[in-house]
């Protein structure tokens, strides 16, 4: 076994210094009725031939990993540089863990710092943390954080323009705490209604909104603002597409007190829903009140820069069950691949990028709009998804449209029950303008 | 004496990425946008909406400058594939490479989460496969694998216990009781379910013995958190009838998995009587850290807690995978999709090259070389419990302190020499704690590598103390200040820093 190094010798001269028999000697001290007296019942072992061949036979079973992709909702796929995963692949970085010791860690110290900087930036906060698991747990972990900041807190406002699988998480997360939980619904426009939304706030609520919403639409956050200002109540953004952050304001410049995001599509891909990582970033003056991990600029001791985990009071192994947070392990590798892709990219490079995701969505929107039998339901703005109204059960379309080669987009109903003849696109800088035109062509041939 | 690895060598310093910095410098390569296009793209977004800041914060460097820089930072870091890492409860073993290029697979990477179930079988087959090898692992009725940390999975398995008791006994309950030797995510994560902690000492043997937990059980008690083997390497040899004294008021026996690579084969959880238990792939199951993750921390449960997994769960009906989102006492979600599964592909890929008897070997040498540092090493270091350990072993600072040399003096002092530190002031029970877990990954060779460097540390304690106590020599940097960084949090970098 090529990673177990001991030879029959080894064993025997290891075995001669504790005064053993054998090996089994060393599990004396677990009672024998508790010994599982057989072997387990598990296939294996392979070799590596071996095992490539059924690992190949189960890539061969998921044939829509090579598809035409139009697919969104929570995970996006960008065109990443091959230099992200010749980083993120060297084992200085993937082998080391949690960077407990400084000075054999400052790889991991380093990137970590510039990547709370590069989050705080594209959210507009002051500080940013080292990572969450993913957008859904970083909202849930602001709810908490909300009611920790303001003990009055009795009600949590969700947009029913969240994701459903993130208003889930975090009806999950704060299940054990006595809150009440309400819906804000959605106008025929596709985003919040201002009117029901304003009934629904005070100063005992916590706002949570997503923009772009998972319609595709971009809420009017300069409204919301002065709504959650004007009432007083915790203020939380979710963002599910991290690449809109290019060309909207950023949550922060709309004075919301926690902004969070799914940061998957830098740099990591969509790989069946995870790894990913949640982006949660918050004013100064929380700074002792945030969940997760924290890198801060220190000295050694002959006065050189360096960096160390910081503000560790707030974390578990140390305040135990006063703790703000439970998280211990976040998404480090995820966090870095994201740094490094968008120091890549650049402040140009992702302008352009989400530039082109913008417009492939609004060309295909102007496409289908034109096919009878089509429509596009929502008329407020979106960036690069948008929902199409479509003749047939959506899901039938996205049946006919794989034997074409194309996932055409997320059924509505897939998401939460209702409608079933609405289809969720999603375009990006991966797709050419032959790509679009070919979704075009096989959704026309549904057209009635 | 083995010689140890430590020693000097030249180390390239690198500033902020910031700092490179240089406007016109870029470092992607992108379509050029389609001119007819442009004009949609920037005409729809409500001018009030639109971003002004030029994206300011991001560094216009080129490729080159980008993977120089992260190629420095990458040699300023200590990883498994550096050397031995016998930081205890982490299990740092040997990250295989196999399990990275499966992770990679295209047809596991570009797989989208929302594409249809009909398309993407592969990925179903192996996550319901890897509940199955799990559940057989530790003993249990049914598996989640979307929890994406270990503490996550102590939220989702106390969460669930929650739900049973509002289920069955139509309150959560108040308290759930932990020994004082757990992790500090097992109380965190009770507090953050709304329980009580009470907290419970272990023996003078260092396990938790009948009568305590007997004294402190009544029927307001949801569960007890314990961890097994426990954090001073010890099997907790009274859990049988501890589950039995616990299940008998109704409470429920959660066990902290952190610690499974002991028992691979060997004894199972399900059958101790434990309902609940997390495992951490990105420990026992070999993959890598990162750093700080991505981990993974399914959640393995006895038939009682079956019906209250997070959605969705994975089946096998005739020849098809399936999710399974219609579970109505299901405790909900604890985040988005079903969990990291390029984390499971690498566990996954690694237990089919093990197979049975691997994993039992695994457990074995893991156990005997845990056991072969602390013989080496008790006449050097004070062994606070001495009795045949598992996978890992504790030492702590007693002999070496008459000198003025602490835990901490040792942990950077081994620095210089080639390893990285154990786990060191943890568990909390022992003062000075230095928590060694070798693995099974290492080598005769390199545990008396190990050994040679610690005798060398406890001899520098009596002859030449100042050396161990102004550890680490031989680092790019010297010991960091960390009251300095809390004092002043400075926790992003900006241009008049």
């Amino acid at each position: 076994m090529r990673y177990l190094p001991h030879t029959t010798q080894d064993i025997s001269i290891m075995l001669h210094e504790l005064g053993f028999e054998g090996i089994e000697d060393l599990f004396a001290g677990i009672p024998h009725s508790l010994m599982l007296q057989r072997d387990l019942h598990l296939p294996g072992p392979m070799s590596e031939p071996e095992l490539n061949r059924h690992l190949e036979n189960l890539e061969k079973a998921n044939p829509a990993a090579s598809c035409i992709s139009f697919l969104g909702a929570g995970a996006y796929s960008h065109a990443v540089p091959a230099a992200v995963d010749a980083i993120v692949s060297r084992s200085e970085f993937s082998t080391a863990y949690t960077p407990y010791q400084p000075e054999v860690s400052q790889g991991t110290l380093q990137s970590i710092f510039e990547f709370q900087t590069v989050t705080a930036g594209l959210l507009g906060m002051d500080v940013a943390n080292a990572s969450m698991y993913d957008g859904a747990s970083a909202a849930a972990e602001a709810v908490l954080m909300a009611k920790r900041v303001r003990r009055n807190i009795t009600r949590i406002v969700l947009s029913a323009g969240l994701l459903p699988e993130v208003g889930r998480t975090i009806e999950t997360y704060v299940s054990a705490l006595d809150l009440e939980i309400i819906e804000a619904p959605l106008s025929g426009e596709g985003i919040l209604d201002l009117g029901a939304l304003s009934a629904a706030l005070d100063k005992d609520t916590a706002l949570v909104v997503q923009t772009p919403n998972f319609l595709g639409c971009i809420e009017d956050m300069r409204s919301l603002a002065g709504l959650a200002g004007e009432k007083n109540a915790f203020f939380i953004s979710f963002t599910a597409e991290p690449y809109s952050l290019a060309v909207l304001e950023p949550p922060g410049s709309f004075g919301v007190d926690v902004a969070t995001a799914e940061g998957q599509a830098f740099g990591n891909p969509v790989s069946f829903g995870g790894p990913y990582l949640g982006l949660f970033a918050t004013s100064k003056k929380y700074v002792r009140r945030m969940p997760g991990r924290l890198v801060g600029l220190t000295r050694d001791g002959a006065g050189k820069q360096g960096f160390v985990l910081t503000l560790a009071t707030r974390e578990q192994h140390i305040r135990r069950a006063r703790a703000t947070s439970n998280i211990c392990s976040n998404e480090g590798l995820c966090a870095l691949a994201s740094l490094v892709h968008l120091c890549c990219l650049g402040p140009e490079g992702l302008a352009r990028a989400a530039r082109i995701s913008r417009a492939n969505a609004e060309y295909l929107k102007a496409g289908i709009a034109e096919i009878p039998g089509f429509s596009i339901p929502y008329k407020a703005s979106t960036f690069n998804e948008f929902v199409v109204e479509t003749p047939v059960p959506a899901n039938d379309l996205v049946q006919e449209s794989t034997r074409h080669g194309i996932l055409p987009g997320v059924p509505l109903n897939r998401l939460k029950n209702g409608n079933e003849n609405r289809l969720l696109i999603c375009t990006s800088e991966l797709h050419t303008r032959q790509d679009l035109d070919n979704l075009i062509r096989v959704l026309k041939q549904r057209g009635a | 004496m083995a010689k140890v690895p430590g020693t000097k060598g030249l180390n390239l310093d690198e500033s902020l990425i910031f700092e490179r910095s240089r406007k016109g410098r870029t470092g992607f390569s992108l379509p050029v946008e389609d001119q007819d296009l442009r004009e949609i793209s920037t005409s729809h977004v409500p001018a009030p909406l639109e971003r002004k800041d030029g994206l300011d914060f991001l560094p216009s460097v080129s490729e080159v400058d980008v993977v120089r820089h992260f190629t420095r930072l990458s040699s300023w870091n200590y990883g498994v594939d550096s050397g031995m890492y016998p930081l205890g409860s982490c299990t740092m073993k040997y990250n295989p490479k196999i399990s990275e290029a499966a992770a990679r697979r295209p047809g596991f990477a570009n797989l989208h989460p929302l594409a249809p179930e009909s398309l993407s079988q592969g990925a179903l087959q192996l996550m319901y496969e890897l509940q199955q090898f799990l559940a057989e692992i530790g003993g249990f009725a049914a598996v989640t694998l979307q929890p994406a940390a270990g503490a996550h999975g102590e939220l989702t398995g106390i969460k669930m216990v929650r739900a049973f008791h509002l289920d069955v006994h139509g309150r959560p309950r108040k308290k759930v009781i932990i020994p004082d030797t757990a992790h500090g995510t097992n109380p965190a994560s009770s507090a953050l379910n709304g329980y009580e902690v009470v907290e419970i000492s272990s023996g003078d043997d260092g396990v938790l013995h009948a009568e305590q937990v007997r004294e402190a059980m009544d029927e307001e008690v949801a569960a007890l958190m314990l961890t097994n083997p426990n954090t001073l390497g010890l099997f907790e040899e009274h859990i049988a009838e501890i589950a039995g004294i616990v299940h008998e008021k109704g409470g429920l026996l959660y066990c902290d998995g952190a610690n499974m690579n002991a028992l691979l084969g060997k004894a199972r959880p399900g059958d101790m009587g434990v309902d609940v238990l997390q495992f951490n792939l990105h420990k026992t199951f070999s993959t890598p850290h990162g750093g700080g993750g991505p981990g993974s921390g399914p959640v393995g449960v006895g038939k009682v807690l079956e019906p209250y997994l997070p959605v969705p769960v994975v089946t096998h009906k005739g020849d098809r995978y399936h999710l399974d989102n219609d579970r109505p006492k299901s405790v909900g979600k604890m985040r988005s999709f079903f969990g990291n599964f390029g984390v499971m592909v690498r566990a996954y890929t690694y237990l089919l090259e093990m197979g049975p008897a691997g994993l039992t070997r695994a457990a074995e040498l893991a156990v005997l070389n845990a056991n072969y540092v602390k013989s080496r090493l008790e006449k050097y270091y004070h062994l606070p419990y001495k009795k045949i350990c598992m996978h890992e072993c504790v030492l702590s600072d007693k002999m070496q302190k008459a000198n003025g040399v602490k835990t901490i003096d040792i942990a950077k002092r081994l620095i210089d020499l080639g390893f990285h530190p154990p786990t060191i002031y943890f568990p909390l029970v022992v003062d000075g704690a230095m928590m060694i877990e070798p693995t099974e990954t290492e080598s005769l060779e390199s545990l008396e590598s190990f050994v040679s460097a610690m005798k060398q540390i406890a001899k520098e304690a009596k002859t030449d103390p100042g050396i161990v106590k102004s550890a680490p020599h031989n680092t790019r940097l010297s010991r960091l200040d960390e009251t300095l960084a809390a004092r002043n949090p400075v926790l992003t970098w900006s241009k008049h820093d």
